[in-house]
């Protein structure tokens, strides 16, 4: 076999797809995750209630502070001293989440700042309470600000992800290093996950630039189904001048 | 009960820091009756306005709304209060992700929990009362500001307020859309919506105001109704005499 032979054996064998399949899977399950801490932290630090301020700056003193690569090795090879016993799969999103979630943090905050006092202020004008007036007022308006910034989280993300095969998951980067160590094929195999790599960055990037249109146009998008809803619950929540 | 006034305020004080914007502000207004407040830059009109609403505490004094102080309300009682008092921005303030129908929708679904089709159907009755029946579907961004700012007032009516403040509605306009928005509030006025209006014009003042009070330094210096207001009577402060030449130069 030539080496392009190899790269499309590689490219097309069940081991190269599944590793691919988890890369992704990791990827988008530790977004969504370090999304949701994200807010969460964002949101306490608005909080007048000065433990909860106290709260999300410590998880972000600890996540910031510290490397991932230690962050995932300590849930791996830690929690189970304390009875928490997860898969590798689990670790790997647990980690990554949670450290995803002390950058997202910023992203959502800087987000829900640049909606202005005067919005805040019509909107308790109107007797919103501040869990309304959040929901309803600022976290849409904070949306468009932030899907720029989440793309780029997102592609972070998948390159970031090759971390976790310190801890064994049959990811991308530890299946074509596995297969490469059999039979010293490393061209081969590595430029098969590169592909991968470039293949998954650039969808994502595409997808970003066309949610980012869709952001931009006036009126409603397709409504519907749960994708259309999101287009349509983000780009209502997004117009900013 | 129903001869007291919609509002009262007596011995209002106000300080941000160490320094009082307020001091001891009195004032009524009655059911059905339209106020301007006219005064100065600085002399406290906008934090007046604020206080009423319950968006900033107070340090002393009472402010009675339908017979209820809601000087000292809780954090909790305070959203409840503001849905009784409409209030309009110098800025609009309009919510610029949605649109205007959706702007003036979204409390009354949302915060008095009326079904969206009954809050639709009722804000297009409110456009067509800003005569904007066409604009339903505009984005903020899209409307000019005088159309901006009365989408904003039918935002507030949207909650049926028993009392709206204005504070300077007018002053971001651009000269030609001030009138279209002035005299939205007046139909108000004489339909018989109590209101509360911070101002520099004069000419509404005279038409539609019941009475005109004139603040300064943080207290209320003058009230009377128009003609009083602006007479040449010898009861005229000093203060208000320079103030309106002041303007009308
Ligand atoms: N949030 C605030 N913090 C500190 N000072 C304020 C604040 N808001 C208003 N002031 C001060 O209070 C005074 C009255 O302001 P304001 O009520 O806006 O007056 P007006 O609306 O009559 O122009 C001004 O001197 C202003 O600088
Ligand atoms: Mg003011």
């Amino acid at each position: 076999m030539n080496f392009w032979e190899f790269v499309l054996h590689y490219l097309s064998s069940e081991r190269f797809v599944t590793a691919a399949g988890m890369t992704l899977l990791i990827s988008l399950c530790s977004l969504a995750g370090g999304m949701l801490a994200g807010l969460v932290v964002a949101l306490l630090q608005e909080v007048r209630f000065l433990p909860a301020r106290i709260l999300a700056v410590f998880y972000l003193w600890i996540f910031r502070g510290t490397p991932v690569m230690f962050q995932l090795i300590f849930a791996f090879n830690v929690l189970p001293s304390f009875g928490i016993v997860l898969s590798g799969f689990a670790c790997a999103v647990l980690a990554l989440s949670l450290n995803e979630g002390a950058y997202m943090a910023e992203i959502m905050r800087s987000g829900i700042r640049a909606v202005g006092a005067g919005q805040r202020q019509a909107a308790r004008a109107l007797g919103m309470r501040d869990m309304q007036l959040m929901r309803w007022v600022v976290l849409p308006q904070a949306m468009r600000i932030i899907v720029p910034p989440i793309g780029n989280q997102f592609i972070g993300m998948l390159k970031l992800s090759a971390i976790v095969s310190v801890i064994a998951v049959e990811e991308l980067l530890l299946v074509a290093n596995q297969a490469a160590s059999s039979n010293f094929r490393y061209l081969e195999a590595l430029s098969a996950a590169g592909i991968y790599y470039l293949a998954m960055t650039t969808v994502f990037m595409v997808l970003q630039a066309l949610l980012e249109a869709t952001l931009r146009r006036r009126g409603r998008p397709m409504q519907g189904g749960l994708l259309g809803r999101f287009l349509s619950a983000t780009a209502d929540g997004a117009r900013v001048r | 009960m129903s001869d007291a006034p919609l509002l009262e305020v007596a011995g209002l004080y106000k300080s941000y820091g160490a320094v009082p914007v307020l001091r001891g502000v009195d004032l009524h207004v009655g059911r059905g009756e339209c106020l301007c407040i006219v005064g100065p830059s600085g002399s406290g009109k906008s934090t007046l306005l604020r206080c009423l609403n319950v968006l900033e505490p107070i340090e002393n004094g009472r402010i009675l709304f339908e017979g209820r102080d809601i000087a000292r309300s809780t954090r909790r009682e305070a959203p409840e209060i503001r849905r009784r008092i409409g209030m309009v921005f110098q800025n609009f303030e309009l919510f610029r992700h949605l649109s205007a129908l959706d702007n003036i929708v979204l409390a009354p679904q949302r915060v008095k929990g009326e079904s969206l089709a009954r809050a639709r159907e009722r804000a297009r009755a409110l456009l067509d009362k800003v005569h904007l029946p066409d604009k339903a579907d505009a984005f903020p961004d899209e409307l000019s500001g005088g159309q901006q700012q009365r989408v904003a007032i039918a935002r507030a009516l949207a909650m049926d307020p028993a009392l709206m403040l204005y504070d300077e509605p007018t002053s971001a306009l651009d000269p030609e859309t001030v009138g279209e928005v002035l005299q939205v509030m007046q139909e108000l006025a004489e339909e018989g919506m109590t209101s509360l209006v911070v101002t520099h014009e004069m000419g509404f003042a005279r038409r539609a105001a019941d009475r005109v009070v004139f603040m300064d330094d943080g207290s209320v210096v003058f009230a009377a109704p128009p003609e009083t207001f602006f007479g040449r009577g010898a009861d005229i402060p000093d203060r208000l005499t320079r103030f309106l030449s002041h303007l009308s130069h």
